[in-house]
């Protein structure tokens, strides 16, 4: 039977899974970080800008699907936290603005700023893109500034249903040193992930041995890192919304609550968790292996689907607030209408065939990895 | 609580001023990428069936400045979505159970279409049949034309909003016809109308090019080739832009009469209403024509709109905006009254729910301060529509000349003509922004006509922190322009095809 609830939990799925795909394709972000350290001279990186730049659209469309979706299913969370924690949300953008760009014009004549400055573009935003949108997502768990107000719009002079109570806007995330923490998990995991996929992507002899230290390299503060949070989570206190009152409180291990009440969700963390170190770990014994993108992207994405899903059942306020507990956006007071949801899960239908021809006309071009020879016949490239 | 206070008015200037800039700019290379995705898909179609390597070459060089354009359409896109967030949250929560579907299905039904076969179609020349190759092209420049059909979807509904009712429970505007927002006449013109003007921008785009090298006699084959087919396809987009916007006439006197009033100065309404060419210059008769296809249609002024109420062409009484104002106050309390007792004295509420329910047509009259606001900026409306027309006319005779001489082998004779042509490109933006301009600047004070005014949309930020961004966007968008005109004319200077 489809309820009302049962569209907003469909909703809460399809969303996070989005943002795990969007996790998962920072791997771009994760290899343009990259550059001026990996490459260690013009050809190589040159490869390295070549490689990612055949995928940069995904990663950037996706984000742009995430925040679409997210706007479409809830709205109360588009308008209380992109307009809050503004800053955040605006160098997010501003380092995919400068993303866009700098692939088409860092090699063309006549680019006014000059080559190093695109490619230092790439770095900016292979660095700030994961590092602040981990950070965002801290928030989820340890709540973030504001109060939401729906009665003003009955005043003739309205102000905002939603309110910042920081004059900060979104950048005094970094006091609470656990979102940091995050925003680090997810840098480090997005260039073992850059690294994996330049593995697969690049048919070259000389990146390929320092790619595979590299992956050794980011595995080792990732792991620690993401240890660290995952202990954290399991131990910590959360909010919780009451389903017949809805009255916010806080409940002692509200996380490790989530994860023994909803056990598919914990059996999609562990294996993503597992799928991730396997692609590592394989990578780091085997010379010539080479799928290790396909096991940790994979693992990446079932990994972040299971986190954003536990941050939003099991009657979970997803964005709570610290500055009135009570204006916490839960997926029953912050999502769009039930004739809405409806109309948007008959399109969602349509996803499948979107993912079946993207796999096939990625297939078609992307079969034999790119080398140095093929750079130098390609009429096409960055 | 102490900081629920109201909003400094320069915030709303402020986001206002970034909404157009960002979305003037994204509205430069948009419809470029729109346009020469038709033309060069067409060379690529005749390089298919001939087989010919010339036309290959040819569409692989209109390609490559797609390739240049495409990347800043995108960057500049990205904002504008997520604005709506960051600038203009009450519209976000107001109106966003109708507004964010069509961007999702832009999102999963468009923009990876466009991604994933822009990937073939650059990448793909030696790795794909020719067939694939083909289709990846024709499918590049269809997931950028149905990407404008959600995102013009969206913004017909700021401009007619239609499909919907408010719910004074969740505050905001719910979806009850998703087939009325997503498929009503006006946006069905708007698309059209848009759409078709992007593939005239791109075909004078293509022109133009190629009056340079004619000029210089460089390319010669290729650009002769290039005009004849950019000048069939401009001709044909011309008609289609001129149809519709006969059509989106009709509609904005039916819809938004201020937009028209203002658009055409017209202070007080009339039958037999004359079209100013210019202030001074009038033709008797034609705004009638024009606004309700009938001589005798009337068409309703400002002082009209404002005070005095009017007949509409269906025969009824239009109130004034004053006498709308003051249902939108009452719908403003019966609201707040709801609110206050609907947990605690539900008869109350009942009867404030009734006396909302028969004022909330009006309810975002509520928010209007006073009558004159409703004016939209005159000048920024009356000339940015004369601008369109006129240019669109030239544009056209242009077209229609290049292709005629073309045709008798003469191009190369006539300088003057591929001077005009040249010059036409710029002729080509100026008229694809003034629409916009007319479009948008005309809803004023609305966000959403008649439902929200853009001082109730507005988010709650600092001054200094819009005015930064701002000033970011102006200087990033700005220096990206002139890198991308300067990679472009380096692009075009250097290629040689003989």
């Amino acid at each position: 039977m489809i309820t009302y609830e049962f569209l907003q939990q469909y909703w809460w799925c399809l969303v996070s899974l989005l943002g795990a795909l969007v996790v998962f394709l920072m791997f771009v972000q994760g290899a343009n970080s990259q550059i001026f350290t990996l490459g260690k001279n013009e050809e190589e990186r040159r490869l390295i800008i070549n490689s990612t730049g055949r995928k940069w659209e995904f990663t950037f469309t996706t984000l742009v699907t995430f925040g679409g979706a997210f706007f479409a299913s809830f709205p109360l969370f588009y308008s209380t936290s992109f307009s809050g924690a503004y800053w955040v949300w605006m160098l997010i953008l501003f380092s995919f603005v400068l993303q866009a760009v700098s692939y088409e014009f860092q090699s063309k004549l006549g680019n006014v700023l000059g080559t190093n400055t695109y490619r230092w573009f790439l770095v900016i935003n292979g660095i700030l893109g994961p590092v602040l949108i981990g950070t965002a997502v801290g928030t989820f768990f340890h709540g973030a500034n504001f109060i939401v107000n729906k009665d003003v719009m009955g005043d003739s002079l309205a102000t905002a249903i939603s309110q910042w109570s920081t004059p900060w806007h979104g950048l005094e995330a970094v006091a609470n040193p656990w979102n940091v923490v995050l925003g680090l998990v997810v840098f480090f995991l997005c260039r073992v992930l850059g690294s994996l996929y330049m593995l697969n992507n690049i048919d070259d002899a000389i990146l390929q041995p320092r790619l595979r230290r590299q992956v050794l390299t980011d595995t080792v503060p990732f792991l620690v890192l993401f240890l660290a949070f995952v202990g954290h989570l399991l131990f910590m206190e959360g909010w919780s919304v009451d389903p017949i009152t809805g009255v916010v409180s806080m409940e002692a291990h509200k996380y490790l609550a989530n994860l023994l009440a909803l056990p598919a969700v914990s059996v999609l963390f562990l294996v993503g968790v597992l799928l991730v170190l396997f692609g590592i770990v394989r990578t780091l014994l085997s010379p010539t292996f080479l799928r290790g993108i396909w096991f940790s992207g994979i693992g990446t994405v079932l990994t972040v689907w299971a986190l954003l899903m536990l941050v939003g059942y099991n009657n979970t306020p997803y964005y709570p607030s610290l500055t009135d507990p009570q204006s916490s956006l839960t997926l029953a007071n912050s999502c769009s209408s039930e004739f809405t949801l409806m109309a948007m899960s008959i399109v969602s239908l349509i996803i499948p065939f979107v993912l079946a021809y993207i796999f096939y006309a990625w297939r078609s071009i992307d079969l034999q990895g790119i080398t140095r020879k093929e750079l130098e016949e390609s009429e096409h490239k960055y | 609580m102490m900081f629920l206070n109201a909003i400094d008015p320069a915030v709303l200037d402020w986001s206002r001023a970034q909404f157009a800039l960002t979305a003037g700019y994204h509205w430069l290379f948009v419809p470029l990428t729109l346009g020469l995705s038709v033309v060069m898909a067409i060379m690529e179609t005749i390089y298919y069936r001939t087989g010919d390597e010339f036309w290959k070459t040819t569409a692989k060089f209109w390609q490559k400045l797609f390739g240049i354009n495409f990347a800043i359409g995108v960057a500049t896109g990205l904002i504008l979505e997520f604005q709506f967030g960051t600038n203009w949250s009450n519209y976000s929560w107001f109106v966003g159970d109708i507004f964010g579907a069509p961007l999702a299905i832009e999102g999963i039904l468009a923009f990876f279409m466009e991604s994933t076969f822009i990937a073939v179609m650059f990448f793909g020349w030696n790795k794909v049949s020719r067939g694939f190759h083909l289709a990846s092209t024709w499918l590049t420049g269809m997931g950028a034309t149905l990407s404008a059909w959600w995102i013009l979807v969206a913004n017909s509904w700021m401009q007619h909003p239609i499909g919907m009712d408010f719910n004074p429970d969740t505050v905001r505007n719910e979806m009850m016809d998703f087939f009325a927002v997503a498929f009503q006449p006006f946006a069905v013109h708007k698309f059209f109308h848009t759409v078709s003007s992007a593939w005239l921008l791109g075909a004078v785009f293509v022109v133009g090019v190629s009056c340079w090298y004619l000029l210089r006699n460089r390319n010669v084959k290729m650009a002769t080739q290039s005009i004849k087919v950019a000048a069939i396809t401009g001709l044909i987009s011309t008609a289609i832009t001129a149809f519709t916007g006969d059509q989106s006439g009709i509609d904005i006197a039916r819809h938004q009469p201020m937009k028209l009033a203002a658009a055409e100065g017209l202070i007080d309404g009339s039958k037999q209403a004359p079209f100013s060419i210019v202030p001074g210059v009038e033709v008797p008769g034609v705004l009638s024509i024009l606004a309700t296809h009938d001589l005798d249609g009337y068409v309703p002024g400002i002082n009209c709109i404002l005070y005095n109420g009017y007949t509409d062409p269906n025969g009824n009484q239009v109130e004034p905006a004053t006498a709308k104002m003051e249902k939108g106050k009452m719908a403003l309390a019966a609201f707040k009254e709801y609110r206050r007792t609907r947990d605690s004295q539900p008869e109350k509420a009942q009867a404030a729910l009734a006396k909302f329910q028969e004022n909330k047509a009006y309810f975002g009259y509520g928010y209007i301060q006073k009558p004159e606001d409703l004016i939209p900026p005159i000048a920024l409306t009356y000339w940015p529509f004369r601008i369109m027309v006129f240019s669109a006319g030239v544009l056209g005779l242009v077209l229609l000349l290049l292709w005629w001489f073309e045709r008798k082998g003469q191009l190369l004779r006539h300088r003057w003509l591929l001077h005009a042509g040249m010059w036409s490109v710029l002729l080509a933006y100026l008229a694809s922004q003034s629409g916009w301009i007319v479009a948008e600047v005309g809803r004023q004070p609305w966000a959403i006509q008649d439902l929200l005014p853009v001082n109730a949309a507005v988010s709650k930020l600092s001054v200094t922190s819009v005015q930064t961004t701002f000033f970011l966007f102006l200087i990033i968008f700005t220096a990206l322009l002139i890198a991308e005109i300067r990679i472009m004319t380096n692009a075009i200077r250097k290629h040689v095809q003989e």
